[in-house]
């Protein structure tokens, strides 16, 4: 009996609920930390780039108006699922990454975790950020917080599941909606955790992920008028200040690289949370 | 018995020979008329769909793109007809209809806005002066179910409030029925009535079923006196498709080689994005020929695809994707 053939897989886009190839045509070589053949992926264009901004605002109404405590279901599922698929996680980032079994099943777990942790602040978040303000007048004055809309997310590359879950998970817990470059040198568990939000009852379109060069798509997300923030956490120096200086075109939320290096590990904070948040205030008459 | 010979006709991919035979006499009764419309060549369906999606993949880039852009701008009829429409709705459309992009000068102005017959005269004067033509639905639109008095006086109030244009409905039941004589009545009737206002025959052909009809309804409101030909009301699905655009843009080129008069397209309903607007001008540009690119005989009956264009327009300037929240909401 001849050897078995290996199935070479090219891997493709995540925009607005479904799979497809880049519209270019385009696919790049991923390799393992030492060298060898992984799969093929798609590279993104900036075509691409434009359908997931128009999917990511399609879905921006609904995702929005869904109630927190629903978003924050959508996450826990997310966890679950992302749980299940945990062996396959381990083996991709043992391969992207050159990290022992061991170390690798620490980081899904602590990709799991963060899900389920920025899912419980779904309906928390407002009671941290919103106010029942004292005002000089018979008002009520209250605060409350919105999201801010489509944010274009540039994925850490370093930390292919833990980061991109680290960089996802706020963005959409608050009603955002997102696009999402993914690691260029490791976008397999990108890919994968694409397959894990296409079952976990998160609707199509709020998060899109494109694989590819994030030198060439960032800056068209970084100008485009229908996006309302960037996070420019896995940008580097030089690609930051080209978004900077586009995003200042429609006056863009962004959020700048991190000066150091991140450890993915340590505790959060609410900061990614409260980047894409809005304050409404409201004044509203009491009495006669 | 009208023959197809007596017109030139051929069984050649539906082309028609050059010949001034008098059409007038075809409408001599409703057989003639029956003989001369199931005597014109059946279109091959296939074939048809074949071609416009052939056309379709053309791939029109830079300059090209550039020009195609502002000329189908050129070409929108700048539609509201909705039960909601106020007199406000109408002005704020006006306005945008004369200056689609407020902040930048340089995009031409739409053909005309097309409203019902009672906001004509708010129309009218919102345009004032400026080239956009107002244009009207009548007879009884969407349905084209009632009297013809009633459609005659309801083209005669859109004419008489200060409407260039009007787009009729033909009664699809009497055409589906095969009573052609009455749907060609119907069309001259309201063509006197609109005196020097042009005349749109609206076929809705998403309630026509076949191609074969499809050409039987454009021959017929050619003859009959139509100024222009369109696909459909914009209230039944479908609305305007690449291929009915195609078999009636083959239509009213047959009808200039025949009866030797120039008659216009315009597809309405459906067409959304700057791409939808640009394989209508390859289609018109490979069928009918460029005679036909011009906003005189070419219109497209659209409100959201002039929002379209005007971001693929912002986008071809900038450099940069445009975004919805920079232009109005129609």
């Amino acid at each position: 009996m001849s050897e078995r053939l290996a199935v070479r897989k090219t891997y493709k886009l995540f925009i607005g609920g479904a799979f497809p190839r880049s519209e270019s045509g385009r696919s790049y070589v991923v390799n393992s930390s030492k060298g060898e053949f992984l799969a093929n992926a798609s590279k993104a264009s900036r075509k691409d780039a434009r359908e997931a901004v128009a999917a990511a605002r399609k879905a921006f109404p609904g995702w929005s108006a869904a109630t927190a405590y629903n978003r924050g279901q959508i996450l826990y599922r997310v966890a679950e699922m992302l749980e299940g698929r945990r062996s396959q996680f381990v083996a991709e980032l043992v391969d992207a990454d050159g990290v022992g079994v061991r170390k690798a099943g620490e980081l899904v777990d602590a990709a799991v975790d963060r899900l389920v942790w920025y899912a419980g602040w779904s309906d928390k978040i407002g009671a941290i950020r919103g106010s029942a303000n004292p005002v000089a007048g018979p008002y009520f004055n209250l605060s409350s917080t919105e999201p801010t809309g489509v944010v274009a997310v540039v994925a850490p590359e370093a930390g292919p599941l833990l980061g991109l879950v680290s960089v996802i998970a706020p963005v959409i817990v608050t009603g955002n909606t997102c696009v999402v470059v993914a690691s260029e040198r490791a976008p397999l568990p990108s890919i994968t955790l694409a397959e894990v939000l296409a079952t976990s009852d998160l609707p199509g379109g709020v998060v899109n992920i494109l694989t590819g060069s994030a030198a060439e798509i960032a800056p068209w997300l970084a100008g485009h008028m229908d996006v309302n923030a960037i996070d420019l956490t896995g940008a580097d120096a030089e690609l930051a200040v080209t978004c900077e200086e586009a995003a200042a075109e429609n006056l863009k939320r962004v959020l700048r690289p991190p000066s150091a290096k991140v450890d993915w590990l340590a505790d959060p904070g609410t900061e990614r949370m409260t980047a894409f948040l809005e304050t409404k205030t409201v004044w509203h008459p009491i009495g006669t | 018995m009208v023959s197809l010979e007596s017109f030139g006709l051929v069984g050649d991919a539906g082309a028609v020979s050059t010949t001034t035979a008098p059409l007038a006499e075809v409408a001599a009764s409703n057989s003639t008329l029956r003989a001369f419309l199931h005597g014109l060549p059946g279109v091959d369906r296939v074939g048809a769909d074949a071609r416009a999606a052939m056309l379709s993949t053309r791939s029109i880039k830079t300059t090209a793109k550039k020009q195609a852009i502002d000329l189908a701008i050129r070409m929108v009829d700048l539609t509201t007809l909705e039960g909601a429409d106020t007199p406000g709705k109408v002005k704020a459309m006006c306005a945008k209809a004369v200056h689609p992009d407020p902040t930048d000068s340089s995009v031409p102005s739409v053909a005309a806005v097309c409203v019902y017959p009672d906001l004509v005269a708010t129309a009218v004067q919102a345009l004032g002066g400026s080239g956009v033509k107002v244009a009207s639905v009548a007879t009884a639109f969407p349905s084209g179910r009632s009297s013809l008095d009633v459609k005659v006086a309801d083209t005669a109030l859109a004419v008489a409030a200060g409407a260039s244009e009007i787009d009729m409905v033909i009664d699809r039941g009497a055409f589906l029925a095969g009573d052609y004589l009455t749907v060609f009545e119907q069309i001259a009737a309201v063509k006197a009535a609109c005196g020097s206002a042009h005349l749109k025959v609206i076929l809705e052909t998403g309630e026509l079923s076949t191609y074969d009809n499809v050409r039987r309804a454009s021959w017929l409101a050619m003859i009959a006196g139509a100024d222009f030909i369109k696909t459909s009301t914009g209230k039944v699905s479908p609305a305007a498709t690449l291929p009915v655009t195609l078999v009636m843009l083959e239509a009213v080129r047959d009808f200039l080689r025949t009866a030797g008069r120039k008659v216009g397209v315009k597809p309405a309903g459906g067409i959304r994005t700057t791409k939808d607007a640009i394989k209508y001008l390859v289609l018109v540009n490979e069928t009918a020929g460029p005679d036909w690119l011009d906003p005189d005989w070419f219109r497209l009956g659209a409100s959201s695809l002039l929002n379209d264009l005007l971001m693929q327009r912002q986008k071809m300037a900038t450099g940069r994707y445009a975004g919805p929240d920079y232009f109005t909401l129609d």
